[in-house]
């Protein structure tokens, strides 16, 4: 029973990170209608800096959210002029296509630089022990930073001006350009900042798990499995959908033999997106 | 069908099935062979991927599951039965073209990237299915002894037939996708594609259209699966539903242009052959991944309309010809 | 040149091939027509990008190593002709998909004689039915699973021990420190890992162990923090399991993480790999079964012994040598030795050869089964236990079982490890 709790608990922990991670995809969907298949490749690309700050020149590793936080939303913006500013208001096969593109070109020039190896960063914070279960530092911290991120992204999208824009262009394109909103500008932050939430969630996973080059899919195909519990174009919406799918995987795993979990969440994937085509959690299309 | 036989289109489909049926068999020429089965396997994956792409505009990331299941099926019949190769291809196209009605008549009412996503998560669900399910051998999978070659006289003929079945399959979905295209059921396809709303209230019958659509475009790849993996004698999750292969199809149809039967057929050639050239040379082979990538890129940013489009912008009357 | 090249051969044999040589130096001398190089072609793909990427590096690295020194002492002598071996080599991307493929193309577009096998069970399964397709021997160093020998293929050879004997070792001594040790069996949901963990299941039960809990996870798998309070709840004292790197390293961690308090762990494959060292105070204590260690001290009949192979092989790639690199090696080596005693490349009399196989290197006993249910499959080969142990301050593995071959003491329980 108290393991049950545990591992409850810990999806739980789990679960906020998974959430962040699947707001960066959740938000560039909702502003434009495109599902950035890069998402993934810049989880990775967290991951990597994470190992080079703290591994390679020894930074403390939560240090290395801030550079990665600016960097990935430079990363977005170029991303955002390169493969989808063309592509806005296109059939969605053709951003799929574009942003797949690009990361086939990363993941390969990755693989080039760093292999497919497996790397670690080591994070000593003490964890918490309820009877024989722990609950590891490195999870705590990164679940509370999860949520500090995704508190600060609802700050900005309803109390300042570019994240009003950011919404008014979620909501209606052609109106927020009436109103005089530089719409192409609000595009291009809106995937700067999605970029940014992969980055910094991957940084925090960076923290909890080791990574490969190749982990990126599986963090990618969570974050649409969040996306859907969540709501499309949804960001708070998202941490919800993260804590559901944590707390499945918590609740799921002493009953069920582990290798049936995909199949349980897949199924479920599906039969969600059937049966709420908007998710679970979903508000109204474009209330951002 | 006489009105049929008249049309250049026809004929010229036919020519194709003839230089892949003989081309290889002149000289006994195994290198070529393999390299026009896989080729056959490609154009038949993307021809019939486009009938759901290019004519509906519904992008399935899942073609692979046809694929794969159609592998499972038939190898399944083949070693835990004994069934004869014909009887399974035949046997496992007709049930997973029954499944694709049942998962069409459910996916189907989602649409543009809902349906994507729903597509990806049958092709993972199946698999960790597949993977856990003891009858197919979980995720080790199914082997088939060297000896399942015997009764058609040998590894090297056997190899031949199997080649000529999937030319006949790939000869059989370029007709498909021609007839489909010039039929009253095509054109109702194309309104859906181009207004769903509109189309029905035109009197479209969409979502049993679309479902039927979407059943035609498993049953070959179905069979071309068993094919593919009685050759290769193994099958295993890991590779019945690679999601790569569902998005190369796509890639595919996107090269050389979606919706036209010609330019997906020569796109899945050029590819294959592309991909087969980057994979072994030297000088490329470290960076096919960067390369297909700035390649697939280019194309997507600058020619949308694909190899077709190009053609037909160049030399408008082929558009008459080419379908 | 000649001479290093035969100092390592003994007596008889000896002086048959210098024989050989000269005959051979004669024959050229005599006919210029023969002038032209002889090579052999032996192919195989890597999977040199894709998740199985490491080990496969070392593989790969084991075989160039073996092609360069046989080159360097002048070839595979074979019916009175020197041979240079060139290889032909394909990045598989880890894709059993594309391996049919490429090794197709291997026997028909680059007319590879013979054929080394892939990295994996799950790859070299689906490579071993080409090469019996065209009849090519292939030499398998990296798919330990028995079932594509049990399919009655002719000229497929395994080098290395087979997946049911991966952990029979960590068995045995398990059962030796804790007769009534309670083990957590959790694998990877692939091939190998599976058949390795049924057949070690049959084994600790057959030892008296009791079996706490039994189950498989999906290969992809990156979050383990649900099955380790998965353990911690079944109350195991010992966990048994694995599968590859990636999957067996992060499992490392997190039951370190969570202290999970186990007294024994063996992992599969990935404490092998001397970049399991990355994960530091968790990779204390660790078993592994493996293939060979640098520790083994097996007297070679021909070839170097483990120590001057680690060291020259340390010299030329700056990197150690793992089980990895020692079975790549060994595929060559042995391929080598069937062709010279066959005195022929015709595939049939080197099958013949490598059936009558029955050999001791630097690698161990090799000795190939020819009965036609497990044709092919290794029959001699033993595995040792190395654990994870501070050596000097700094982390290393240990050969600590059996304890004739042992180079340190096995540590237990785990936790005695970290003092």
């Amino acid at each position: 029973m108290l393991g049950t709790l545990a591992s409850i608990i810990d999806g739980v922990l789990v679960g906020l990170v998974y959430g962040l991670a699947a707001m960066g995809l959740t938000l560039i969907w909702g502003v434009m209608d495109v599902i950035n298949l890069t998402h993934g490749a810049m989880i990775v690309g967290g991951m990597f800096a994470l190992y080079m700050l703290a591994s390679a020149l020894g930074l403390p590793p939560y240090l290395a959210l801030p550079p990665v936080l600016i960097g990935a939303f430079c990363i977005g913006i170029l991303l955002y002029w390169i493969a989808i500013h063309r592509m806005v208001g296109r059939p969605p096969l053709m951003s799929l296509l574009s942003t797949f593109s690009v990361n086939l070109v990363l993941i390969g020039i990755g693989t080039g630089v760093w292999g497919t190896a497996l790397f670690n960063v080591e994070v000593s914070v003490p964890g918490i022990s309820m009877g024989r279960y722990t609950f590891p530092g490195a999870h705590i911290v990164a679940a509370v930073l999860a949520a500090v991120v995704a508190g600060a992204l609802y700050f900005f999208l309803h109390h300042t001006r570019l994240g009003k824009s950011v919404r008014a262009v979620a909501n209606n394109r052609e109106a927020a350009e009436l109103v005089g909103i530089p719409t192409t500008r609000v595009l291009a932050v809106s995937v700067g900042l999605g970029v940014a939430l992969a980055g910094v969630s991957g940084v925090l996973i960076g923290t909890l798990f080791p990574f490969t080059l190749l982990s990126g899919d599986g963090y990618q195909l969570k974050s649409f499995v969040v996306t859907v519990l969540g709501g499309f174009g949804n960001p708070v919406g998202a941490l919800f959908g993260g804590v559901a799918l944590g707390l499945l995987e918590g609740i799921v795993t002493p009953f069920v033999p582990v290798s049936w979990t995909l199949v349980i969440e897949f199924v479920l994937f599906v039969l969600v997106l059937i049966a709420f085509p908007g998710g679970v959690f979903a508000s109204r299309r474009g209330a951002l | 069908m006489p009105p049929l036989l008249r049309r250049p289109f026809f004929w010229i489909i036919a020519l194709v099935i003839a230089v892949f049926a003989i081309a290889p068999a002149i000289g006994n020429n195994v290198e070529l062979r393999e390299s026009l089965l896989l080729a056959a396997l490609y154009i038949t994956l993307a021809s019939n991927l486009n009938v759901m792409l290019g004519y509906t505009g519904y992008v399935n990331f899942g073609s692979i599951v046809f694929f794969g299941l159609g592998g499972y099926l038939c190898v399944w019949l083949v070693s835990s039965y004994a069934w004869p190769l014909g009887a399974s291809l035949l046997v496992a196209g007709i049930a997973v073209g029954a499944l694709a009605l049942i998962f069409g008549l459910g996916i189907l009412r989602l649409r543009g990237a809902f349906f994507a996503l729903a597509t990806i998560g049958i092709v993972e669900a199946v698999q960790a299915f597949a993977e856990n399910f003891t009858p197919w051998g979980g995720s080790a999978g199914i082997y088939l002894s060297s000896a399942i070659f015997q009764p058609m006289g040998g590894p090297a003929r056997a190899l031949w037939s199997i080649y000529f079945l999937m030319v006949a399959v790939m000869g059989l979905s370029l007709y498909l996708s021609y007839l489909i295209k010039i039929s009253k059921f095509g054109l109702g396809l194309l309104a859906i594609g181009q207004n769903e709303d509109a189309a029905a209230i035109l009197g479209v019958p969409t979502p049993l259209y679309k479902a039927l659509a979407y059943s035609a475009s498993a049953f070959l790849p179905a069979i071309a699966g068993g094919l593919y993996f009685f050759k290769s004698a193994f099958i295993q999750p890991s590779d019945a539903f690679d999601l790569t292969l569902s998005t190369e199809a796509l890639v595919v149809a996107m090269l050389g242009g979606q919706g036209t039967v010609t330019g997906v057929a020569l796109g899945a050639y050029l590819y294959e052959e592309l991909r087969g050239y980057l994979l072994t040379s030297e000088t490329f082979s470290n960076f096919q991944l960067v390369l297909s990538g700035v390649l697939l890129l280019l194309i997507v940013l600058f020619f949308p309309s694909g190899l077709m489009g190009w053609i037909y912008s160049r030399f408008p009357c082929a558009r008459k010809v080419l379908e | 040149m000649i001479g290093l090249g035969a100092e390592t051969l003994a007596g008889k044999e000896e002086r048959m091939k210098r024989l050989c040589l000269l005959v051979a130096a004669a024959t050229v001398a005599a006919a210029p027509a023969f002038a032209a190089e002889d090579t052999i072609t032996i192919g195989f793909t890597a999977s040199r990008t894709g998740p199985l990427n490491v080990d496969s590096t070392g593989q790969e690295r084991g075989y160039q190593f073996w092609r360069d020194e046989v080159n360097a002492k002048g070839g595979i002598n074979a019916g009175g002709k020197q041979y240079k071996v060139k290889f032909v080599s394909y990045d598989d991307q880890s894709v059993g998909g594309r391996v049919q493929q490429l090794y197709t193309r291997l026997v028909n577009q680059d007319k590879a004689q013979f054929l080394f096998s892939p990295y994996s069970s799950g790859l070299t399964a689906p490579a071993a039915v080409i090469s019996e397709q065209y009849g090519k021997i292939m030499i398998d160093s990296g798919g330990a699973e028995e079932k594509p020998f049990e399919l009655g293929n002719k000229y497929l050879f395994m080098v290395i021990t087979s997946a049911s004997h991966y952990l029979s070792g960590a068995v045995e001594a398990l059962k030796e420190k804790n007769p009534h040790a309670r083990v957590a069996m959790v694998y990877s949901d692939d091939p190998f890992s599976k058949t390795v963990l049924s057949a070690t299941k049959a084994q600790a039960k057959a030892a008296g162990l009791e079996i706490a809990m039994d189950e498989s996870y999906a290969p992809s798998t990156t979050d383990f923090g649900p099955v380790v309070n998965k353990i911690i709840s079944s109350n195991a004292d010992a966990f048994l399991g694995g599968g590859h790197y990636s999957d067996g390293a992060t499992l490392a961690r997190q039951m370190h993480d969570q202290k999970a308090d186990m007294k024994w762990i063996s992992i599969l494959v990935a404490p092998a790999d001397d970049k399991f060292a990355e994960l530091g105070a968790a990779a204390l204590g660790v078993t592994v079964p493996s293939q060979w260690e640098v520790q083994v001290s097996y007297k070679p009949e021909f070839g170097p012994t483990a120590a001057e192979f680690a060291k020259s092989f340390q010299d030329k790639f700056h990197a150690k040598a793992d089980y990895h690199v020692a079975s790549g090696y060994t595929s060559g080596m042995i391929l080598q030795h069937a062709i010279e005693k066959a005195n022929s490349i015709d595939p049939e009399k080197v099958a013949a050869a490598l059936n009558a196989t029955d050999v001791t290197t630097f690698f161990g006993h090799i000795k190939f089964a020819t009965d036609p249910q497990h044709h092919g499959l290794q029959a001699a080969h033993e595995m040792v236990l190395a654990q994870w142990q501070n050596v000097n301050g700094k982390l290393g593995r240990q050969v600590v079982w059996p304890t004739a071959a042992k180079s340190a003491d096995l540590i237990y329980p785990l936790s005695a490890a970290t003092h």
